[in-house]
Protein backbone atom coordinates (compact mmCIF):
# COMPACT_ATOMS: atom_id res chain seq x y z
CA UNK A 1 0.00 0.00 0.00
CA UNK A 2 2.25 2.37 -0.97
CA UNK A 3 0.96 6.28 -1.77
CA UNK A 4 0.47 7.32 -5.07
CA UNK A 5 2.66 9.47 -6.52
CA UNK A 6 1.92 12.96 -6.17
CA UNK A 7 4.39 15.42 -7.96
CA UNK A 8 3.66 18.66 -7.27
CA UNK A 9 -0.05 18.03 -5.08
CA UNK A 10 -3.71 18.36 -5.74
CA UNK A 11 -4.90 19.82 -8.73
CA UNK A 12 -1.02 19.83 -10.88
CA UNK A 13 -2.51 16.63 -13.48
CA UNK A 14 -5.25 18.94 -14.72
CA UNK A 15 -4.89 22.72 -14.47
CA UNK A 16 -2.50 24.48 -17.00
CA UNK A 17 0.69 25.86 -15.35
CA UNK A 18 -0.23 28.37 -13.93
CA UNK A 19 -3.13 27.83 -11.03
CA UNK A 20 -4.85 30.32 -9.16
CA UNK A 21 -3.91 29.09 -5.91
CA UNK A 22 -0.84 27.30 -4.97
CA UNK A 23 -0.43 25.15 -1.68
CA UNK A 24 2.92 23.75 -0.84
CA UNK A 25 3.78 21.89 2.75
CA UNK A 26 0.97 23.30 4.72
CA UNK A 27 2.01 22.41 8.44
CA UNK A 28 -0.40 23.15 11.46
CA UNK A 29 -0.31 22.26 14.74
CA UNK A 30 -2.69 22.63 18.15
CA UNK A 31 -0.21 22.76 20.83
CA UNK A 32 0.96 18.97 20.56
CA UNK A 33 -1.67 18.08 18.37
CA UNK A 34 -0.14 18.05 14.44
CA UNK A 35 -3.53 18.84 12.85
CA UNK A 36 -2.36 19.34 9.14
CA UNK A 37 1.28 16.83 8.22
CA UNK A 38 2.39 18.68 4.60
CA UNK A 39 -0.41 19.27 2.69
CA UNK A 40 0.25 20.28 -1.23
CA UNK A 41 -2.92 21.53 -3.28
CA UNK A 42 -3.37 23.60 -6.06
CA UNK A 43 -6.82 25.16 -8.00
CA UNK A 44 -6.51 26.76 -11.46
CA UNK A 45 -9.15 29.32 -12.42
CA UNK A 46 -12.41 28.40 -12.63
CA UNK A 47 -11.70 25.00 -11.18
CA UNK A 48 -13.57 23.47 -8.31
CA UNK A 49 -11.53 21.52 -5.67
CA UNK A 50 -13.80 19.49 -2.94
CA UNK A 51 -11.96 18.14 0.03
CA UNK A 52 -13.56 14.77 2.01
CA UNK A 53 -12.28 13.30 4.30
CA UNK A 54 -13.89 12.13 8.14
CA UNK A 55 -14.27 14.80 10.80
CA UNK A 56 -11.04 16.02 12.34
CA UNK A 57 -9.10 14.79 9.56
CA UNK A 58 -7.76 18.51 8.79
CA UNK A 59 -10.04 19.42 5.94
CA UNK A 60 -11.42 22.45 7.61
CA UNK A 61 -8.45 23.48 8.74
CA UNK A 62 -6.99 23.85 5.36
CA UNK A 63 -9.90 25.72 4.13
CA UNK A 64 -9.31 27.91 7.27
CA UNK A 65 -5.69 28.26 6.45
CA UNK A 66 -6.24 29.43 3.11
CA UNK A 67 -8.54 32.46 4.34
CA UNK A 68 -5.70 33.22 7.23
CA UNK A 69 -8.33 31.99 9.86
CA UNK A 70 -5.81 29.90 10.98
CA UNK A 71 -2.01 30.15 11.23
CA UNK A 72 0.26 27.93 9.72
CA UNK A 73 2.78 26.37 11.38
CA UNK A 74 4.48 26.17 7.80
CA UNK A 75 4.60 26.00 4.25
CA UNK A 76 3.47 28.27 1.70
CA UNK A 77 0.42 29.46 0.30
CA UNK A 78 0.24 31.34 -3.27
CA UNK A 79 -2.33 33.13 -5.27
CA UNK A 80 -2.18 34.36 -8.43
CA UNK A 81 -1.86 37.71 -10.00
CA UNK A 82 -5.59 38.45 -10.70
CA UNK A 83 -5.81 38.28 -14.81
CA UNK A 84 -7.46 41.70 -15.89
CA UNK A 85 -9.85 39.77 -17.98
CA UNK A 86 -11.71 38.47 -14.47
CA UNK A 87 -12.16 42.45 -13.73
CA UNK A 88 -14.37 42.75 -16.22
CA UNK A 89 -16.61 39.88 -15.27
CA UNK A 90 -16.79 41.25 -12.09
CA UNK A 91 -14.78 39.04 -10.20
CA UNK A 92 -11.24 39.85 -8.81
CA UNK A 93 -10.66 42.93 -6.51
CA UNK A 94 -10.41 45.34 -8.80
CA UNK A 95 -6.91 46.75 -8.61
CA UNK A 96 -5.43 44.39 -6.44
CA UNK A 97 -3.43 42.48 -9.11
CA UNK A 98 -0.68 41.51 -7.74
CA UNK A 99 0.42 37.94 -6.91
CA UNK A 100 0.59 36.59 -3.29
CA UNK A 101 2.74 34.99 -1.63
CA UNK A 102 3.21 34.12 1.99
CA UNK A 103 5.99 31.41 3.21
CA UNK A 104 4.49 30.61 6.62
CA UNK A 105 7.99 29.37 8.22
CA UNK A 106 9.06 32.82 8.51
CA UNK A 107 7.09 35.17 10.42
CA UNK A 108 4.24 36.23 8.87
CA UNK A 109 3.29 39.84 9.30
CA UNK A 110 -0.33 40.96 9.40
CA UNK A 111 -0.30 42.49 6.02
CA UNK A 112 0.43 39.36 4.69
CA UNK A 113 -2.44 37.74 6.25
CA UNK A 114 -4.83 40.80 5.12
CA UNK A 115 -3.39 40.25 1.76
CA UNK A 116 -4.45 36.43 1.63
CA UNK A 117 -7.22 37.03 2.75
CA UNK A 118 -8.38 39.86 0.39
CA UNK A 119 -8.41 37.50 -2.70
CA UNK A 120 -10.52 34.84 -1.34
CA UNK A 121 -13.92 34.93 0.49
CA UNK A 122 -15.43 31.86 3.03
CA UNK A 123 -18.72 30.47 3.46
CA UNK A 124 -19.18 29.73 6.82
CA UNK A 125 -21.13 26.13 7.79
CA UNK A 126 -23.08 28.21 10.65
CA UNK A 127 -23.42 31.20 8.64
CA UNK A 128 -22.24 33.73 10.73
CA UNK A 129 -23.89 36.80 9.36
CA UNK A 130 -24.21 39.68 11.77
CA UNK A 131 -27.10 39.14 13.40
CA UNK A 132 -27.37 43.44 14.46
CA UNK A 133 -27.05 44.39 10.39
CA UNK A 134 -30.18 43.62 7.68
CA UNK A 135 -29.72 40.93 4.93
CA UNK A 136 -28.41 44.12 2.76
CA UNK A 137 -26.14 45.52 5.62
CA UNK A 138 -24.48 41.92 5.56
CA UNK A 139 -23.55 41.84 2.04
CA UNK A 140 -22.17 45.84 1.62
CA UNK A 141 -20.46 46.02 5.15
CA UNK A 142 -17.31 44.53 3.42
CA UNK A 143 -17.23 46.43 -0.12
CA UNK A 144 -17.84 49.80 1.21
CA UNK A 145 -16.58 49.64 4.84
CA UNK A 146 -13.17 47.33 4.28
CA UNK A 147 -12.65 48.28 0.64
CA UNK A 148 -13.98 51.88 0.40
CA UNK A 149 -16.13 51.01 -2.73
CA UNK A 150 -18.71 53.68 -3.58
CA UNK A 151 -21.99 52.96 -1.39
CA UNK A 152 -24.49 53.48 -4.82
CA UNK A 153 -22.01 51.10 -6.73
CA UNK A 154 -22.26 48.49 -4.54
CA UNK A 155 -26.01 48.66 -2.89
CA UNK A 156 -26.62 47.76 -6.85
CA UNK A 157 -24.37 45.17 -7.29
CA UNK A 158 -25.94 43.72 -4.02
CA UNK A 159 -29.28 44.09 -5.09
CA UNK A 160 -28.72 42.39 -8.05
CA UNK A 161 -26.77 39.64 -6.37
CA UNK A 162 -30.02 39.30 -3.96
CA UNK A 163 -32.28 39.14 -6.62
CA UNK A 164 -30.38 36.23 -7.86
CA UNK A 165 -30.85 34.19 -5.12
CA UNK A 166 -34.23 35.06 -4.39
CA UNK A 167 -33.79 37.48 -1.60
CA UNK A 168 -34.61 41.02 -2.50
CA UNK A 169 -37.51 40.92 -0.72
CA UNK A 170 -35.81 40.39 2.66
CA UNK A 171 -33.38 42.99 2.25
CA UNK A 172 -34.12 44.92 5.38
CA UNK A 173 -35.08 41.47 7.13
CA UNK A 174 -32.78 40.53 10.40
CA UNK A 175 -31.02 37.46 9.81
CA UNK A 176 -32.99 35.83 12.32
CA UNK A 177 -36.38 36.38 10.04
CA UNK A 178 -34.76 34.00 7.73
CA UNK A 179 -34.40 30.45 7.45
CA UNK A 180 -31.06 28.29 7.21
CA UNK A 181 -30.98 27.82 3.85
CA UNK A 182 -32.27 31.80 2.91
CA UNK A 183 -29.55 32.49 5.71
CA UNK A 184 -26.42 30.70 3.82
CA UNK A 185 -27.68 32.16 0.55
CA UNK A 186 -26.96 35.43 1.93
CA UNK A 187 -23.63 33.91 3.42
CA UNK A 188 -22.67 33.54 -0.09
CA UNK A 189 -24.02 36.51 -1.42
CA UNK A 190 -21.90 38.42 1.08
CA UNK A 191 -18.90 36.33 -0.04
CA UNK A 192 -19.97 37.06 -3.68
CA UNK A 193 -19.66 40.96 -2.97
CA UNK A 194 -15.78 41.05 -1.68
CA UNK A 195 -15.37 40.21 -5.79
CA UNK A 196 -13.36 37.79 -4.31
CA UNK A 197 -10.48 35.51 -6.82
CA UNK A 198 -11.36 32.17 -4.92
CA UNK A 199 -14.60 31.34 -2.86
CA UNK A 200 -14.01 29.04 0.20
CA UNK A 201 -17.31 26.88 1.31
CA UNK A 202 -16.80 25.33 4.41
CA UNK A 203 -19.70 22.35 4.50
CA UNK A 204 -21.96 24.83 3.62
CA UNK A 205 -24.84 22.63 4.07
CA UNK A 206 -24.03 20.49 7.09
CA UNK A 207 -25.95 23.01 8.82
CA UNK A 208 -29.67 22.88 7.11
CA UNK A 209 -32.56 21.11 7.53
CA UNK A 210 -32.38 17.93 4.82
CA UNK A 211 -35.70 20.33 2.71
CA UNK A 212 -33.51 23.27 2.61
CA UNK A 213 -29.95 21.58 1.38
CA UNK A 214 -30.92 21.67 -2.58
CA UNK A 215 -31.85 25.42 -2.89
CA UNK A 216 -28.10 26.33 -1.47
CA UNK A 217 -26.26 23.23 -3.58
CA UNK A 218 -27.88 24.37 -6.72
CA UNK A 219 -26.48 27.61 -6.21
CA UNK A 220 -23.07 26.73 -5.59
CA UNK A 221 -23.18 24.59 -8.90
CA UNK A 222 -24.19 27.80 -10.64
CA UNK A 223 -21.39 29.71 -9.01
CA UNK A 224 -19.33 26.62 -10.31
CA UNK A 225 -20.85 26.53 -13.72
CA UNK A 226 -20.19 30.25 -14.58
CA UNK A 227 -16.23 29.95 -13.53
CA UNK A 228 -15.76 30.65 -10.33
CA UNK A 229 -12.60 29.19 -8.67
CA UNK A 230 -13.63 27.27 -5.22
CA UNK A 231 -12.50 25.16 -2.84
CA UNK A 232 -15.57 23.28 -0.94
CA UNK A 233 -15.50 21.17 2.09
CA UNK A 234 -18.46 18.58 1.96
CA UNK A 235 -19.71 15.52 3.31
CA UNK A 236 -22.24 15.66 0.42
CA UNK A 237 -20.04 13.07 -2.14
CA UNK A 238 -23.08 13.29 -5.05
CA UNK A 239 -22.74 17.49 -4.65
CA UNK A 240 -18.97 16.80 -4.98
CA UNK A 241 -19.32 14.64 -7.86
CA UNK A 242 -21.75 16.80 -9.92
CA UNK A 243 -20.25 19.85 -8.79
CA UNK A 244 -16.01 19.51 -8.49
CA UNK A 245 -13.31 18.99 -11.38
CA UNK A 246 -11.71 17.47 -8.55
CA UNK A 247 -11.87 15.58 -5.01
CA UNK A 248 -8.81 15.20 -2.75
CA UNK A 249 -9.69 12.69 0.35
CA UNK A 250 -8.42 14.32 3.60
CA UNK A 251 -7.21 11.82 6.36
CA UNK A 252 -5.10 12.54 9.23
CA UNK A 253 -3.55 15.81 8.67
CA UNK A 254 -2.97 14.58 5.07
CA UNK A 255 -3.83 14.27 1.28
CA UNK A 256 -4.27 10.66 1.19
CA UNK A 257 -5.29 10.92 -2.74
CA UNK A 258 -6.95 12.65 -5.12
CA UNK A 259 -8.13 12.97 -8.89
CA UNK A 260 -10.99 12.78 -10.91
CA UNK A 261 -14.16 13.10 -8.94
CA UNK A 262 -16.05 9.82 -10.19
CA UNK A 263 -12.69 8.12 -10.68
CA UNK A 264 -12.10 8.49 -6.70
CA UNK A 265 -15.35 8.21 -5.67
CA UNK A 266 -15.75 4.86 -7.69
CA UNK A 267 -12.01 3.61 -7.71
CA UNK A 268 -10.59 4.86 -4.79
CA UNK A 269 -6.97 3.67 -4.80
CA UNK A 270 -6.22 3.76 -1.16
CA UNK A 271 -7.34 1.52 1.62
CA UNK A 272 -8.28 4.56 4.03
CA UNK A 273 -10.16 6.14 0.95
CA UNK A 274 -11.96 3.04 0.10
CA UNK A 275 -12.85 2.26 4.06
CA UNK A 276 -13.99 5.80 4.46
CA UNK A 277 -16.11 5.93 1.20
CA UNK A 278 -17.79 2.81 2.49
CA UNK A 279 -18.92 4.23 5.77
CA UNK A 280 -20.14 7.13 4.35
CA UNK A 281 -22.37 4.61 1.73
CA UNK A 282 -23.20 1.68 4.02
CA UNK A 283 -23.99 3.61 7.26
CA UNK A 284 -25.71 0.64 8.80
CA UNK B 1 -50.77 59.40 67.10
CA UNK B 2 -48.06 61.15 64.98
CA UNK B 3 -49.41 63.38 61.99
CA UNK B 4 -47.26 63.77 59.55
CA UNK B 5 -46.35 67.30 58.45
CA UNK B 6 -47.84 67.84 55.04
CA UNK B 7 -46.54 71.33 54.88
CA UNK B 8 -42.99 70.61 55.44
CA UNK B 9 -43.21 67.48 53.00
CA UNK B 10 -44.41 69.78 50.43
CA UNK B 11 -41.93 72.93 51.32
CA UNK B 12 -39.06 70.39 51.38
CA UNK B 13 -39.94 68.94 48.28
CA UNK B 14 -38.26 71.85 46.17
CA UNK B 15 -34.88 71.90 47.95
CA UNK B 16 -34.91 68.13 47.75
CA UNK B 17 -35.52 67.95 43.91
CA UNK B 18 -33.19 70.95 43.21
CA UNK B 19 -30.68 68.54 45.39
CA UNK B 20 -31.17 65.72 43.16
CA UNK B 21 -31.24 67.56 39.60
CA UNK B 22 -28.21 69.64 40.67
CA UNK B 23 -26.12 67.09 42.63
CA UNK B 24 -27.58 63.46 41.99
CA UNK B 25 -28.56 63.03 38.83
CA UNK B 26 -25.55 64.79 37.17
CA UNK B 27 -23.16 63.37 39.52
CA UNK B 28 -24.51 59.97 38.24
CA UNK B 29 -24.34 60.90 34.53
CA UNK B 30 -20.42 62.09 34.92
CA UNK B 31 -19.30 59.11 36.69
CA UNK B 32 -21.38 56.76 34.54
CA UNK B 33 -19.68 58.58 31.12
CA UNK B 34 -16.35 58.50 32.62
CA UNK B 35 -16.37 54.67 33.99
CA UNK B 36 -17.96 53.60 31.15
CA UNK B 37 -14.80 54.40 29.42
CA UNK B 38 -12.92 53.49 31.50
CA UNK B 39 -14.54 50.19 32.25
CA UNK B 40 -14.04 49.69 28.01
CA UNK B 41 -10.30 50.20 28.45
CA UNK B 42 -9.89 47.50 31.16
CA UNK B 43 -12.41 45.25 29.44
CA UNK B 44 -10.18 45.19 26.81
CA UNK B 45 -6.72 45.22 28.62
CA UNK B 46 -8.12 42.18 30.46
CA UNK B 47 -8.30 40.62 26.83
CA UNK B 48 -5.33 41.58 25.91
CA UNK B 49 -2.65 38.81 24.85
CA UNK B 50 -0.19 41.63 26.50
CA UNK B 51 0.28 39.84 29.76
CA UNK B 52 1.29 43.00 32.04
CA UNK B 53 -1.71 44.76 30.61
CA UNK B 54 -4.83 42.07 31.68
CA UNK B 55 -2.52 41.71 35.33
CA UNK B 56 -2.68 45.77 35.44
CA UNK B 57 -6.56 45.17 34.29
CA UNK B 58 -6.93 42.47 37.16
CA UNK B 59 -5.40 44.35 39.45
CA UNK B 60 -7.23 47.45 39.18
CA UNK B 61 -10.53 45.53 39.53
CA UNK B 62 -10.19 43.76 42.30
CA UNK B 63 -8.73 46.79 44.37
CA UNK B 64 -11.89 48.05 43.37
CA UNK B 65 -14.50 45.49 43.84
CA UNK B 66 -12.65 44.48 46.90
CA UNK B 67 -12.61 47.51 49.35
CA UNK B 68 -16.10 49.81 50.29
CA UNK B 69 -16.99 52.38 48.03
CA UNK B 70 -17.19 54.69 51.30
CA UNK B 71 -13.30 54.30 52.04
CA UNK B 72 -12.83 54.64 48.17
CA UNK B 73 -14.23 58.34 48.61
CA UNK B 74 -12.83 59.05 52.08
CA UNK B 75 -9.30 58.08 50.56
CA UNK B 76 -9.61 60.61 47.66
CA UNK B 77 -11.26 63.56 49.36
CA UNK B 78 -9.55 63.37 53.15
CA UNK B 79 -6.53 61.03 53.03
CA UNK B 80 -5.16 63.01 49.67
CA UNK B 81 -4.54 65.89 51.06
CA UNK B 82 -1.87 64.46 53.64
CA UNK B 83 0.15 63.91 50.71
CA UNK B 84 -0.64 67.82 48.96
CA UNK B 85 -3.26 66.36 46.78
CA UNK B 86 -6.14 68.55 47.51
CA UNK B 87 -9.24 67.92 45.53
CA UNK B 88 -12.87 69.81 45.71
CA UNK B 89 -15.76 67.79 46.66
CA UNK B 90 -17.24 67.61 43.57
CA UNK B 91 -14.41 66.15 41.31
CA UNK B 92 -13.56 64.33 43.93
CA UNK B 93 -16.77 62.93 44.22
CA UNK B 94 -16.91 61.95 40.43
CA UNK B 95 -13.05 60.42 40.80
CA UNK B 96 -14.05 58.34 43.30
CA UNK B 97 -17.31 57.02 41.44
CA UNK B 98 -15.71 56.70 37.83
CA UNK B 99 -13.21 54.56 39.26
CA UNK B 100 -15.60 52.59 41.25
CA UNK B 101 -18.10 52.32 38.21
CA UNK B 102 -15.22 51.28 36.12
CA UNK B 103 -13.97 48.55 38.32
CA UNK B 104 -17.95 47.02 38.31
CA UNK B 105 -18.50 47.60 34.72
CA UNK B 106 -15.31 46.48 33.19
CA UNK B 107 -16.00 42.72 34.21
CA UNK B 108 -19.56 43.62 32.45
CA UNK B 109 -18.46 44.78 29.31
CA UNK B 110 -15.58 41.69 28.94
CA UNK B 111 -18.37 39.10 29.57
CA UNK B 112 -20.42 40.61 27.09
CA UNK B 113 -17.71 40.55 24.47
CA UNK B 114 -16.54 37.29 25.23
CA UNK B 115 -20.30 36.28 24.74
CA UNK B 116 -20.36 36.87 21.45
CA UNK B 117 -19.25 34.40 19.28
CA UNK B 118 -15.87 33.45 17.88
CA UNK B 119 -18.06 33.13 13.91
CA UNK B 120 -18.70 36.64 14.44
CA UNK B 121 -14.74 37.54 14.58
CA UNK B 122 -14.11 35.37 11.88
CA UNK B 123 -17.01 36.65 9.81
CA UNK B 124 -15.71 40.27 10.45
CA UNK B 125 -11.93 39.19 9.65
CA UNK B 126 -13.47 37.27 6.08
CA UNK B 127 -14.93 40.49 4.89
CA UNK B 128 -11.33 42.06 5.31
CA UNK B 129 -11.63 44.15 8.74
CA UNK B 130 -8.77 44.70 11.10
CA UNK B 131 -9.04 43.87 14.30
CA UNK B 132 -10.05 47.57 15.65
CA UNK B 133 -12.61 47.53 13.00
CA UNK B 134 -14.28 44.13 13.84
CA UNK B 135 -14.58 45.14 17.38
CA UNK B 136 -16.04 48.19 17.03
CA UNK B 137 -18.58 47.48 14.19
CA UNK B 138 -19.58 44.17 14.81
CA UNK B 139 -18.44 42.69 18.22
CA UNK B 140 -19.36 46.09 20.46
CA UNK B 141 -22.70 46.77 18.82
CA UNK B 142 -23.66 42.90 19.94
CA UNK B 143 -21.92 43.18 23.25
CA UNK B 144 -24.21 46.45 24.00
CA UNK B 145 -26.74 44.89 23.76
CA UNK B 146 -26.16 41.81 26.42
CA UNK B 147 -24.87 44.05 28.92
CA UNK B 148 -27.69 46.65 29.16
CA UNK B 149 -29.24 44.44 32.24
CA UNK B 150 -26.42 44.42 34.14
CA UNK B 151 -25.23 47.93 33.17
CA UNK B 152 -28.32 49.29 34.34
CA UNK B 153 -28.07 47.84 37.36
CA UNK B 154 -24.73 49.00 37.89
CA UNK B 155 -25.88 53.01 37.09
CA UNK B 156 -29.15 52.49 39.69
CA UNK B 157 -26.64 51.02 42.04
CA UNK B 158 -24.86 54.21 41.17
CA UNK B 159 -27.45 57.03 41.44
CA UNK B 160 -28.50 55.16 45.01
CA UNK B 161 -24.47 55.16 45.82
CA UNK B 162 -24.20 59.32 45.39
CA UNK B 163 -25.45 59.72 48.66
CA UNK B 164 -22.48 59.27 50.08
CA UNK B 165 -21.24 62.03 48.53
CA UNK B 166 -23.33 64.13 51.22
CA UNK B 167 -20.65 62.91 53.51
CA UNK B 168 -17.61 64.98 51.69
CA UNK B 169 -20.19 67.95 51.20
CA UNK B 170 -21.34 68.00 48.05
CA UNK B 171 -24.79 69.27 47.53
CA UNK B 172 -27.12 66.86 46.82
CA UNK B 173 -30.86 64.97 47.15
CA UNK B 174 -29.52 63.26 50.84
CA UNK B 175 -27.59 66.73 52.23
CA UNK B 176 -30.49 68.66 51.36
CA UNK B 177 -32.82 66.23 53.70
CA UNK B 178 -29.92 65.93 56.06
CA UNK B 179 -30.14 69.46 56.43
CA UNK B 180 -33.76 70.19 56.88
CA UNK B 181 -34.39 67.31 58.66
CA UNK B 182 -31.38 68.58 61.52
CA UNK B 183 -33.05 72.29 61.57
CA UNK B 184 -36.71 71.02 61.56
CA UNK B 185 -36.50 67.63 63.80
CA UNK B 186 -38.77 65.93 61.69
CA UNK B 187 -36.23 63.32 60.58
CA UNK B 188 -38.65 60.61 59.48
CA UNK B 189 -40.57 62.73 57.05
CA UNK B 190 -37.69 64.21 55.46
CA UNK B 191 -35.35 60.55 55.08
CA UNK B 192 -38.09 59.22 53.54
CA UNK B 193 -39.40 62.05 51.40
CA UNK B 194 -36.24 61.40 49.93
CA UNK B 195 -35.95 57.53 49.86
CA UNK B 196 -39.08 58.46 47.75
CA UNK B 197 -37.18 60.52 45.36
CA UNK B 198 -34.75 58.21 45.31
CA UNK B 199 -37.21 55.56 44.51
CA UNK B 200 -39.06 57.74 41.38
CA UNK B 201 -36.12 58.03 39.66
CA UNK B 202 -34.86 54.63 39.62
CA UNK B 203 -38.69 53.62 38.55
CA UNK B 204 -37.83 56.03 35.57
CA UNK B 205 -34.65 54.60 35.32
CA UNK B 206 -35.91 50.85 35.15
CA UNK B 207 -38.37 52.45 32.44
CA UNK B 208 -35.63 53.53 30.17
CA UNK B 209 -34.12 50.24 30.38
CA UNK B 210 -36.99 48.52 29.53
CA UNK B 211 -37.24 50.64 26.27
CA UNK B 212 -33.21 50.44 25.21
CA UNK B 213 -33.30 46.63 25.69
CA UNK B 214 -36.57 46.63 23.21
CA UNK B 215 -34.61 48.40 20.90
CA UNK B 216 -31.53 46.87 20.76
CA UNK B 217 -33.45 43.60 20.62
CA UNK B 218 -35.17 44.09 17.23
CA UNK B 219 -32.45 42.28 15.55
CA UNK B 220 -32.87 38.83 17.85
CA UNK B 221 -35.72 36.03 17.64
CA UNK B 222 -37.86 36.45 20.40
Amino acid sequence: MSPVDLPAGVGSGRTDAAPLLRVRGLKKSFGSNRVLESVDLAVGPGRVLALIGPSGSGKTTILRCLNGLELPDGGTIEVAAAASADADTGQGRGSTSTAVVVDFAAKTSPKQLAALRDRSAMVFQLYNLFPHKTVLQNVIEGPVVVQRRPLAEVTAEALALLERVGLTNKRDSYPFELSGGQQQRVGIVRALALRPQLLLFDEPTSALDPELVGDVLRLIKELADEGWSMVIVTHELEFAREVAHEIAFVDGGTIVEHGDPKQLLRHPQQERTRQFLYRLLNPF
Amino acid sequence: MIQPDWELFVNSLWPLLDGAVRGTIPLALASFAIGLVLALVLALMRLSSKRALAAIARGYISIVRGTPLLVQLFVIFYGLPSIGVLIDPWPSAIVAFSVNVGGYAAEVIRAAILSVPKGQWEAAYMIGMSRNRALTRIILPQAARVSVPPLSNTFISLVKDTSLASLILVTELFREAQQIAAFSQKFMLLYLEAALIYWVICLILSTGQGFLEKRLDRYVAR
